[in-house]
């Protein structure tokens, strides 16, 4: 018997191609908006996590204060010492390379070319804890470290705004009115979650110190995590050290906080996944008002198609299967207009993420929902014109004009 | 003549609506329906003769009374056990014909026997046989709207034997016809009663028409007024 309506159904649906098509419009398009935003939205997630990655996996940042600000009220919490450097470097496990960091702010000038950029003081380790390289030239030796000699290590942004497609290495430019050589230049970074990653004049820490800064403070230690170690762990032995450093008693609130790059990975990825969650559930609205559509022309239909229904029943068909041939006609219009939608999906998020610059990921589990979910809309919608078909009496819809 | 009847109305009445709206449209029939016969059903309108047909046909049951169809019982059946009946032994002809559009004329035909679970081949050979039968085998890919008045008639009786029933009631089936064509389908009506035994039941108000018939029943104010012998008969 449903073999026998399948048929039924493809006739009728092939009979009125055009009503069809329109019928199952609202499907169609509700499936190809839902699949595209969500296989979007993936990407997009997929994107940002790949971004949050070019910071450096498993890397602690410690800084004082809470939060990213510096506290409200009260005095403003210390800075760290080289000790602090020291002590971590020494008596914490599980941690591969730390880097001290010392900011500053100031303009670079080369020949008639002027920039203004960050100037980050730091150690060679700081390019081991974010893992980046240096494209050409090199790292700071070991005793301009010491000595904090004037070497500069130039990002990329940096590099094309002083030095335009001249070889920068070897060249003395001035930082902040001080002379400097630059003894490297970084890979491009791109833009990541905090702005323009490439725009930065690295240089020793002692140097910056000494000449910007005017004491031996450092703002930020980044760690970075032996793989072998797992990070909260690490993170926990850290605050501890460091409070007893700072000697903050028992239930006092730490005047330093520490960053999981992680953290940041999971709240930012997190975001966008309910940003695409929002922006599917408006496109699946759309395919509710699809479903309405259908049961608006199946309800058409039916009244339509009253005298058919009639000789249907008066030549011996019973009510259950006028009622499974509307209901399959519907299954079948919104199941065709759930294939449809997902090929027009699959083209369109093919088409479209290149120009959002976001990966285009095929999410099987995405598409089978929405096509089970098209399938679902046919016999909900298609349930009430069916069983009013079925209800007819034989004789009042044979007389039916 | 004077076989089992195939079908029998004792004392069927039918009342369309209540109180002060009610409306007796049959104040009790008796009649027999004898296997084998060609039955004319005349009378002005309003009569009972389609309500009477409707009965007969196991579209409609009666309010009170007994209708028995090869001796079963059918006023106590439901609405789906009678469909199966229709199925099984009854073929219709309606007066507008009545066919699916845009459907051609062999699929007209094999409808019934898609509610019969036939196979494909089985439908397409049962289908052009009928055809055949009442001479529309080479316009069997035709849709109503390209056959004549005529042709879709006849692809209607095709449709409503093609099942092979043992009744075929037909609602004035010349109702739209001019006198020529009316007189074919009347000749393959008579056709099919007498080479293939149908049993065929007619409603006219044609005299002309009814003639063609071995019984005719004429109805008046919800009661047989008379039975009389046709000049088949």
């Amino acid at each position: 018997m449903l073999g026998t309506t399948i048929i039924l159904a493809f006739r009728a649906i092939n009979r009125h191609k055009l009503r069809s098509f329109l019928t199952t419009l609202g499907i169609i398009i509700g499936v190809a908006a839902v699949v595209t935003m969500v296989t979007l939205g993936n990407g997009a997630t997929a994107a940002v996590r790949e971004q949050i990655s070019s910071l450096g996996a498993n890397v602690l940042q410690l800084r004082p204060g809470q939060g990213f600000g510096r506290g409200g009220g009260g005095p403003r919490p210390p800075d760290f010492k080289p000790a602090d450097l020291t002590a971590i470097q020494n008596q914490l496990t599980g941690v591969r390379a730390v880097a001290p960091m010392a900011q500053s702010s100031g303009t670079a000038i080369y020949e008639g070319n002027n920039w203004s950029t960050t100037v980050y003081g730091t150690t060679a380790s700081y390019f081991e804890v974010q893992s980046w390289k240096v494209t050409s030239g090199r790292l700071f030796m070991p005793e301009e470290e010491e000595s904090g000699r004037p070497v500069c290590i130039i990002g990329n942004t940096v590099r094309t705004n002083l030095f335009q497609g001249g070889d920068p290495i070897g060249q003395r430019m001035r930082i902040k009115g001080v002379s400097c050589q630059v003894i490297g230049a970084l890979a491009t970074r791109g833009q990541g979650g905090f702005g323009d990653q490439d725009d930065v004049v690295v240089m020793p820490i002692k140097f910056v110190q000494r000449r910007f800064t005017g004491n031996r403070d450092i703002s930020q230690i980044m760690i970075a995590v032996d793989d072998a170690y797992d990070t909260s762990t690490v993170q926990q032995s850290l605050e501890d050290l460091m409070r007893e450093r700072r000697q903050i008693k028992a239930g006092g609130e730490d005047n330093f906080n520490i960053f999981d790059t992680k953290q940041i990975s999971d709240t930012l990825t997190g975001t966008t996944t309910i940003l695409t969650q929002i922006v599917g559930a408006v496109a699946a609205i759309s395919l509710l008002v699809g479903g309405i559509g259908i049961m608006n022309i199946m309800l058409v239909s039916v009244t339509e198609r009253t005298r058919e229904i009639g000789i249907r029943l008066a030549i011996g068909a019973v009510a259950g299967e006028v009622l499974m041939q509307f209901l399959v006609e519907a299954i079948v219009l919104s199941c065709l207009g759930g294939v449809i939608g997902l090929l027009i999906a699959l083209v369109a998020s093919w088409a479209i993420a290149p120009l959002m610059q976001v990966p285009f990921i095929f999410d099987l589990k995405v598409n089978l929902i929405a096509f089970f979910f098209s399938a679902v809309i046919g016999v909900v919608f298609g349930y009430f014109p069916a069983r009013r078909a079925a209800a007819l009496n034989p004789i009042d819809a044979l007389r039916h004009e | 003549m004077s076989v089992d009847p195939i079908i029998t109305l004792r004392g069927v009445t039918k009342v369309y609506g209540s109180g002060a709206t009610e409306f007796q449209a049959l104040k009790g029939i008796d009649l027999d329906i004898a296997q084998g016969d060609f039955v004319a059903v005349m009378g002005p309108s309003g009569s009972g003769k389609s309500t009477t047909m409707n009965i007969l046909g196991c579209l409609d049951v009666p309010s009170a009374g007994e209708l028995l169809f090869k001796g079963h019982h059918v006023e106590t059946l439901d609405r789906d056990q009678r469909a199966l009946l229709r199925r099984r032994y009854l073929g219709f002809v309606f007066q507008g014909f009545n066919l699916l559009s845009r459907t051609s004329a062999l699929e007209n035909v094999e409808l019934p026997l898609l509610y019969r679970g036939e196979d494909k081949q089985t439908r397409y050979d049962m289908g052009m046989a009928a055809l055949d039968k009442v001479g529309l085998k080479q316009w069997w890919d035709h849709t109503p709207a390209e056959l004549s008045g005529g042709q879709q008639q006849r692809v209607a009786i095709a449709r409503a034997i093609v099942t092979s029933p043992d009744v075929l009631l037909a609602d004035e089936p010349t109702g739209n016809l001019d006198s020529e064509r009316s007189i074919e389908i009347m000749e393959l009506l008579t056709d099919l009663n007498r080479n293939s035994g149908i049993t065929v039941l007619m409603v006219t108000h044609e005299p002309d028409m009814a003639a063609f018939a071995r019984t005719i029943v004429h109805f008046r104010d919800g009661l047989v007024e008379r039975v009389e012998k046709g000049l088949a008969g």
